[in-house]
């Protein structure tokens, strides 16, 4: 089960280090770093309810703008 | 003496049907001499079937194309008889390298077990096996074969199939109890009837670059990310029989696929890769994209699609050639009971749901891997990069990293032929699974127990003793018996049974007891085709026989 309660003890410290990890990075790096983020955190969750969950929280309310590069084919 | 398979022409021969007052009616015409069709006209030939097959061509396979042969398509291959061949000619790999810019990222092993016959792969042009497939099916008196015989038109009745073939003396029908259009991924046949293949296309171009060159890579599969030879891109390396190496360079969606294919563009792509002073010379040069995706279904009344024409797949993974070699050996035994009488027609929808199932866990695996190899927006790209950045010094990042999930036989898990299991096993020989490898002792001397497997409904049980060899009895279809004993165990030594007697192997190395989870007393009912259908604990010739008639569509 996915907690969303606090769960971090101190919490202005963590999100300090989030963005320290960021600076003067151009935003192709800083993607890059939010990616490798993400993947070492998943590895370290493990459990696949839990990911799950926390993804589906992210994607909550975005209206897809944009398009993926793949084409419907018919033959 | 070495022949040259791709310059082989097949003359068009004039043939009574043509000059027949009414169509002249045949049990299956299959259509499409490429590897699919020849392994399905092979293999109805084995079961006693009159094959017709047709082909709208006079040569086999222009250009080396599939190149990568699996495990269980050389297995498939043995059992029609020229596996050995492919495996002789063939260049035999088990490893797969990856690489990230100039760094090693991960290796992996492909079959890391011994005590099986076959490689994870071997790779062969396509004209070869092609090549070895036609001489097993012209020593083969069921097939016929008619070169230069295009489907024109296909009229389907309850009763039949109806096709107009044209050929250069002009147009004539033929009548089909059972039509298999192996007639690849454009397939005329499909278009005949007004079906569809349906599915994604990526945003992509590929370069193959077949080269002959003297070259001392490994036998193995390497690919590259973003290598310094060919930057934001990847590579792909194969080795091929007589020196002749498969490279795939990633071209992206905004190459030119007309000028990208001359060889003054071609040449230092290649040398780039390897140096400026290794000599080569290009063999065949082909420029693709490539789509996931699959008919709605792949039996349409008395026809059925197989291979290319059912179902397409990216190359990453090898899955396109071997699982259309596995259609085929799942439709055969199906077809030859349903037209001897010996099964209902409705056995041949269960080609339809193990077959569909098959192809979509062949284009999920492609997907996936193209997901990784051709990023699809500006996050897959992110990911990938962090991944293979990852992998590095994170071994669960080399999990992630996708170049292929190569081709690997599906497990017909939700089958109607599948009797369940009433009693607990364990292992991978799960009804529906394709049956393993193993080292025995047989008549002859050493020997693979996959050689016994096969052809027929067989039983395969295991004992401590040769002493009582299970006894099927009186069963609607003749069931080979294989009885496997410890070494040493079968009195007078292992032996050969003719048929109605029972085959006696001993476990060389007792790999068949521990890959099917065996006991004395346990008792497998294997397809045809080498797919479990049923296990016990003990041989009870009552089970046997209302398995056999539910693997035969007999019975739900």
């Amino acid at each position: 089960m996915l907690n969303t309660e606090p769960n971090i003890a101190a919490p202005d410290d963590f999100y300090e280090a989030l963005l320290a990890i960021h600076q003067d990075l151009l935003p192709a790096q800083s993607r890059l770093v939010d990616a490798k983020l993400i993947l070492l955190l998943s590895n370290h969750i493990g459990d696949p309810e839990v990911l799950r969950q926390a993804m589906a929280k992210a994607r909550e309310g975005i209206v897809p703008a944009g398009q993926d590069a793949i084409l419907a084919a018919r033959a | 003496m070495q022949v040259d398979y791709q310059a082989l022409r097949f003359d068009y021969r004039r043939c009574a049907d043509q000059s027949a007052a009414v169509p002249a009616r045949h049990p299956v015409i299959v259509v499409g001499a490429g590897p699919v069709g020849l392994a399905t006209a092979i293999d109805l030939a084995q079961q006693g079937q009159r094959v017709l097959l047709l082909d709208d061509d006079e040569a086999l396979s222009h250009g080396s194309r599939a190149i990568c042969f699996a495990k269980r398509t050389l297995e498939v291959f043995d059992r029609l008889g020229c596996g050995e061949r492919m495996v002789e000619k063939g260049v035999t790999w088990n490893l797969g390298r990856v690489f990230h810019r100039e760094e090693p990222v991960y290796g992996f092993n492909l079959l890391p077990e011994g005590g099986h016959q076959r490689p994870a792969f071997v790779n062969l042009q396509q004209y070869y096996l092609e090549g070895f497939l036609l001489d097993r099916a012209q020593a083969l008196p069921e097939i016929e074969i008619r070169w230069r015989s295009r489907v024109t038109a296909v009229a389907q009745a309850d009763d039949g199939v109806t096709l107009t073939v044209e050929t250069p003396e002009g147009e004539y029908r033929l009548l089909a109890d059972y039509l298999v259009a192996a007639d690849g991924s454009r397939s005329p046949i499909r278009r005949a009837l007004g079906l569809e293949s349906r599915g994604r296309t990526f945003r992509d171009r590929f370069l193959i670059a077949d080269v002959r060159m003297e070259a001392d890579f490994p036998a193995e599969r390497w690919f590259w990310f973003d290598p310094p030879f060919h930057r934001n891109q990847s590579v792909l390396l194969h080795q091929q029989p007589d020196g002749v190496w498969r490279i795939d360079f990633q071209l992206g969606w905004d190459a030119d696929p007309v000028a990208e294919r001359q060889p003054d563009k071609v040449i230092p792509r290649v040398r780039a890769l390897l140096g400026p002073d290794v000599p080569f010379e290009l063999e065949w040069v082909s420029i693709y994209t490539f789509s996931c995706l699959r008919m709605e279904r792949f039996r349409h009344g008395r026809v059925l699609f197989a291979g290319d024409s059912a179902h397409g797949v990216s190359p990453f993974g090898a899955r396109g050639a071997n699982s259309g070699v596995q259609d085929a050996e799942n439709l055969a035994w199906k077809l030859a009971l349903v037209l001897r009488g010996a099964a209902p027609d409705s056995l041949l929808d269960s080609y339809d749901a193990e077959r569909v199932a098959a192809a979509d866990e062949n284009i999920l695996n492609s997907t996936r891997s193209t997901d990784f190899i051709t990023p699809k927006n500006e996050a897959s790209r992110a990911f990938r990069d962090a991944t293979l950045a990852l992998a590095r010094d994170c071994a669960f990042a080399r999990r992630l990293v996708n170049s292929g999930r190569l081709s690997l036989p599906s497990t017909y898990a939700a089958s109607p032929l599948n009797t369940p299991d009433a009693e607990a096993f364990a292992g991978a020989m799960v009804p529906g699974a394709p049956a393993l490898d193993a080292p025995v002792r047989a008549a002859g001397g050493a020997d693979w127990l996959l050689r016994y497997l096969g052809n027929a409904f067989t039983l395969l049980h295991f004992s401590d003793d040769a002493a009582s060899p299970p006894a099927p009895g009186d069963l609607p279809l003749p069931v080979r018996a294989v009885l496997v004993v410890p070494p040493g165990a079968a009195a007078g030594g292992p032996h050969e049974g003719v048929p109605g007697t029972v085959t006696v192997l001993e476990d060389a190395d007792g790999l068949a007891r521990q890959r099917y989870d065996a006991r004395p007393g346990t008792t497998y009912l294997l397809r045809p085709d080498q797919h479990v259908c049923a296990r016990w604990r003990r041989f009870d010739p009552a089970a046997v026989r209302a398995a056999l008639e539910r693997a035969t569509g007999k019975r739900a």
